[in-house]
């Protein structure tokens, strides 16, 4: 043993070295890429992000340039302080002070003395600058949005978090990434690709040249350019037809599947989200707990489709042969649809209804014994309400509907399955869920869904797929916003149903919404809905709801109007779709009347209500 | 005299070794000292200043091959006395370089007398235990052995150097193998565990797990009295040793010397952060790969970000521009020297010669094991040279003064039998 001693520890040292030698340089050497090294330095130059424009070209989202004033104070020479302080618009004291303050950061690495510096001050620094030593000027940007409006669908960007830098390669610190919106769902195109510098240099952290002679060195690649779907008058026309009021206008040609507009009310300056003060409005918006306006209703609002969603109901009825277009039901001011059980109807007693006036009418009864009937066409009612859940599908509710923003919600249409969870042992039949028939029940959608239906319709049978973006510089939209997706109902059914929705606005329930030489087509809804306050369930007043387009022939656009709590369809929501219709078709609107109706139009206390202590009334 | 040097008998694989060791040190120093952002002119100096040192080296070398073999036995104790009045010195004449009072300033060059005072306490030690009289296993010669090594140790530890004590220390290696009682090694080795225990954590804390260890082992071994007695034994010295420690380095010493322990044993942080050497030498291992970077290519030693990278890091210089296959190239070509010298030390029958060739393994291999262990992050940061490769004349004559002595006591191994 002690012979051996020494002999050994010289072997099994040098063993151990070298096994560590081929851990830290063969196989653990991740950590230390050429990143990281700290003899190289990385230097990103960035391609300008991607301007954003409408579908007419005009220029809603640019970019501005602002810039920061650098110190190196090693390096300062100040020949002129007095002129120095002048064109940068600070005391002497502050000067001495900020110097102070960049020497305690570093002397040899630049930090930022002066941020945020505008284009004006800019050009007068830039002027005199060369007589300074050591400093410098950075050029830096930000999005600016031009179109005041919008701000739900354009989205926001912002620096990236520490989560995103880790779980993507492509980001590091500092960096903007889109956050919201379009700007997040096209973020790899209207960023483009960075390219980088890498730099030898030396333990003083001065830059001695090009590392390795630039072989690592890319090129950014510049960014792409993005055409809207958008018609920025008719978003900004929206936009103050929903002052005072919460709720959401989509607006879609249905022949392209394009969604021509997005409102959502209350909205906000897209502004708001850039520059410093970024943080701080952002939690102003996010405390309005009223008005919710950073909640997209139009994307992520689940709310009953109501009378609107008669339509679904009369096509499925048709195309499953449980009715024809001549099919009478009778109404005595609504009917017993079980032994006890009556759902109520603003029809006159003795009304008898074929299709046509059932929904110009908009009649529960009809609506109601057709969907009633449609479910028991088949052996037990589970097939049934699977059949018609099938149906409903194809429209594109019950699901994400797939469009290019990344919020959004999938609606609620039931199938048995959901039944049997409520009523187990079959305890269920089709009357059970009878309120579907009239759009209430367990039925949601979102108002972007309800425009999808509009669309539909008016294509009589199918739809593409709702998107924002209409063309990308050298590049084509996915594939999915240009293929036709077609409901399960055919083609020839529609036209009925489309007559009804013509009579709704000629001598129907939304007469006030007629347009002068167009034959616009729709149909009001008017939904019950509750929430809960103190854990008591209390009715609010019902939303007015409208989905429609026109002209009735050859549809140009397709709409559905969702305002909350604003009572009958005919109300609120009928006019602004009108209203939305003639300044698209028309790029103006004749109906003063009516216009200023709309735009006085208060809804305020309505949303007040349940935060008043006393009890409210409702449905006024 | 002539008669001594047999050319023959030279080991001269052992001499090409060391040649292409210090031939490797010079090119890499070389490289280390190219960053081109320090003053050239002072940088060019570190090559060129090591490169005087390796010729003056060969000078020693051939010097020690025509000195009488009985020179060494006969002035054994006088080169170890010179040594220890030139530590003296210091104490006087020196001037302080990083905090440690270790050097002797003429001019543009300095000395290190603690590296000189490494080969001239083997020496004498080697004489000392070699003498007919003296035997490791009577106390006596213990205590004159461990007075040898006592010596110069105190001496730097008011320096202090702390790198340097840890290499006497090791002669504890060449005491065991010549068959010193194991209680010493572990005594040794208690006192060294402890040392640190106590610095880095507090005395009382220590005693208290002391305490701890020693009941239990009362309890599991009461029946053996014969082992209570040891136990109580070890527990009282090292109790002794754990507050003698702690008020040595808290009165004794001067806060400098204080803080400079305390960064050696990274309970302050340098003011660059803690661990930054380490990291940075990763880095330069890391992007060495497998075949290196290439002469005078390495990123990290260009940009000069190794602190101390031609002095003692730099083996990451070699790790960095020469690879894998570089780095472990030389610590092959280390394990075969240090395997050679002491397999030569077992057939030496010369007792002054053996216990001398010992001495010259360990200390190479306790400056080999720190300096790259701490290099490539396996031992905590301790100041100490690589032997032959570092920048450094005191350190590269005063070993190639060690290995000559050694190649010379060789040479005569068999002539005199």
């Amino acid at each position: 043993m002690k012979n051996k001693l020494l002999p050994f520890l010289i072997i099994l040292s040098s063993l151990i070295f070298i096994i560590r030698l081929f851990w830290v340089q063969i196989i653990n050497i991740d950590d230390v890429k050429l990143s990281n090294k700290n003899s190289v330095e990385k230097v990103y130059n960035y391609p300008e992000r991607g301007y954003i424009f409408d579908r007419n070209n005009k220029l809603i989202v640019g970019n501005e340039p602002f810039y920061d004033l650098m110190i190196v104070p090693s390096e300062i020479k100040l020949t002129d302080t007095l002129e120095f302080c002048k064109i940068l618009k600070i005391d002497k004291k502050v000067l001495i002070e900020k110097i102070k303050k960049a020497k305690n950061y570093s002397t040899i690495k630049p930090s930022v003395f002066l941020s945020q510096i505008s284009k004006k001050d800019y050009a007068v620094i830039q002027e005199k600058l060369w007589k300074y030593k050591g400093f410098s000027v950075r050029k830096k940007s930000n999005r600016n949005y031009i179109l005041n409006s919008a701000s739900n669908i354009l989205g926001y960007i912002s620096e990236v978090n520490d989560y995103e830098v880790r779980d993507n390669s492509y980001y590091e610190s500092g960096e903007l990434i889109g956050r919201q919106g379009i700007e997040k769902s096209y973020e790899n195109k209207l960023r483009g690709i960075k390219g980088v510098s890498y730099f030898q240099k030396d333990n003083f952290n001065r830059i001695t040249g090009p590392y390795k002679e630039g072989i690592y060195d890319t090129l950014f690649q510049k960014a792409k350019n993005i055409n809207l779907t958008i018609d920025s008058d008719l978003q900004v026309y929206g936009d103050s037809l929903m002052i005072n009021k919460f709720g959401s206008i989509i607006a879609i040609e249905p022949e392209s599947g394009e969604i021509l507009s997005l409102i959502n009310a209350p909205n906000f300056d897209p502004n708001l989200l850039i520059g410093r003060d970024r943080s701080k409005n952002y939690i102003k918006l996010k405390n309005d707990t009223i008005g919710k306006p950073l909640f997209d209703r139009g994307l992520q609002g689940m709310y009953p489709p109501g009378s609107t969603f008669k339509l679904i109901n009369g096509l499925i009825a048709l195309e499953e042969n449980v009715i024809s277009p001549q099919t009478k039901i009778a109404c005595n001011e609504g009917h017993f649809y079980s032994k006890n059980r009556f759902m109520k109807c603003h029809c006159k007693p003795g009304t008898i209804n074929d299709l046509n006036s059932a929904i110009y009418t908009s009649c529960n009864t009809y609506f109601a014994t057709i969907y009633k009937n449609t479910l028991e066409k088949f052996d037990d009612s589970k097939t049934g309400m699977n059949k018609w859940n099938e149906h409903v599908k194809t429209f594109g509710l019950g699901n994400y509907l797939g469009y290019d923003h990344p919020l959004g919600q999938p609606g609620l249409i039931p199938d048995s399955k959901y039944y049997d969870r409520w009523y187990p042992n079959n305890r269920w039949r089709a009357v059970t869920t009878i309120s579907n028939g009239i759009g209430q029940g367990e039925i949601l959608t979102t108002p972007i869904q309800l425009g999808n239906i509009a669309a539909t319709i008016a294509n009589r049978g199918w739809y593409k797929t709702p998107h924002f973006v209409k063309t990308i510089t050298n590049d084509s939209i996915k594939l999915k916003y240009r293929q036709k997706k077609y409901s399960s109902i055919n083609k020839k059914h529609f036209e009925n149903i489309i007559e009804g929705m013509y009579d709704v606005i000629e001598k129907g329930t939304a007469q006030n919404s007629k347009i002068k030489d167009i034959k616009i087509v729709g149909k009001t809804g008017t939904a019950e809905n509750f929430i809960k306050i103190n854990g008591v369930r209390k009715q609010l007043t019902d939303h007015s709801i409208f989905i429609g387009f026109a002209p009735k022939d050859n549809p140009e656009i397709a709409i559905a109007v969702f305002i909350e709590n604003g009572y009958w369809g005919t109300r609120w929501a009928a006019p602004i779709a009108s209203l939305m219709m003639e300044k698209y078709l028309n790029k103006k609107v004749e109906r003063k009347y009516l216009e200023k109706y709309i735009l006085s139009g208060n809804l305020i206390n309505e949303y007040l209500k349940p935060y008043t202590k006393t009890n409210f009334k409702i449905n006024e | 005299m002539n008669n001594d040097v047999n050319i023959r008998k030279i080991d001269w694989t052992s001499v090409m070794i060391l040649f292409v060791l210090v031939m490797l040190g010079l090119g890499n120093i070389y490289s280390s000292s190219q960053a081109y952002l320090l003053d050239s002119i002072f940088t060019m100096n570190s090559f060129s200043k090591q490169l005087f040192f390796a010729i003056a080296s060969i000078f020693i070398f051939l010097f020690v091959q025509i000195l009488p073999y009985s020179f060494f036995t006969k002035y054994a104790s006088i080169l170890y006395l010179l040594s220890i009045i030139s530590l003296i010195g210091l104490f006087l004449f020196g001037s302080e370089i990083n905090g440690a009072l270790a050097w002797y300033q003429f001019g543009g060059f300095s000395l290190q007398p603690s590296e000189f005072a490494k080969p001239f306490t083997a020496l004498a030690l080697a004489k000392y235990l070699s003498d007919i009289n003296s035997n490791i296993k009577t106390i006596k010669t213990q205590f004159y052995s461990f007075l040898i090594i006592l010596i110069p140790i105190i001496l730097i530890i008011l320096q202090p150097d702390p790198g340097t004590i840890i290499i006497f220390l090791s002669f504890f290696l060449v005491f065991y193998k010549i068959g010193l009682p194991s209680i010493y090694m572990n005594f040794f080795i208690g006192f060294i565990v402890l040392f640190f225990a106590t610095i880095l954590l507090s005395p009382n804390y220590v005693m208290i797990f002391l305490t701890f260890l020693t009941l239990l082992l009362l309890y599991f071994l009461k029946k053996k009295s014969y082992y209570i007695k040891k136990i109580l034994v070890y527990t009282t010295v090292f109790s002794v040793f754990i507050y003698s420690v702690d008020f040595i380095f808290n009165n004794v010493f001067e806060q400098r010397h204080r803080d400079r322990f305390n960064i050696v044993m990274g309970l302050e942080e340098d003011y660059r952060g803690s661990g930054y050497n380490t990291n940075q030498s990763r880095i330069a291992f890391a992007s060495g790969g497998m075949f290196g970077e290439g002469f005078l290519k390495g990123s990290q030693t260009r940009g000069n970000f190794v602190p101390e990278q031609h002095t003692d890091y730099i083996f990451s210089t070699v790790g960095e521009e020469w690879g894998f296959l570089g780095a472990s190239s030389i610590i092959i070509l280390f394990t075969f020297l240090m395997l050679r010298i002491s397999k030569r030390a077992e057939l030496q029958r010369n007792l002054f010669s053996k216990i001398y060739s010992y001495s010259t393994v360990t200390i190479i291999f306790t400056h080999f094991f720190i300096n790259i262990g701490m290099v490539i992050g396996l031992v905590p940061t301790i100041g100490i040279p690589l032997p032959f490769l570092s920048y450094g004349g005191s350190s590269l004559m005063a070993f190639v003064l060690l290995f000559s002595i050694y190649i010379k006591l060789d040479s005569q191994r068999t002539s005199r039998w």
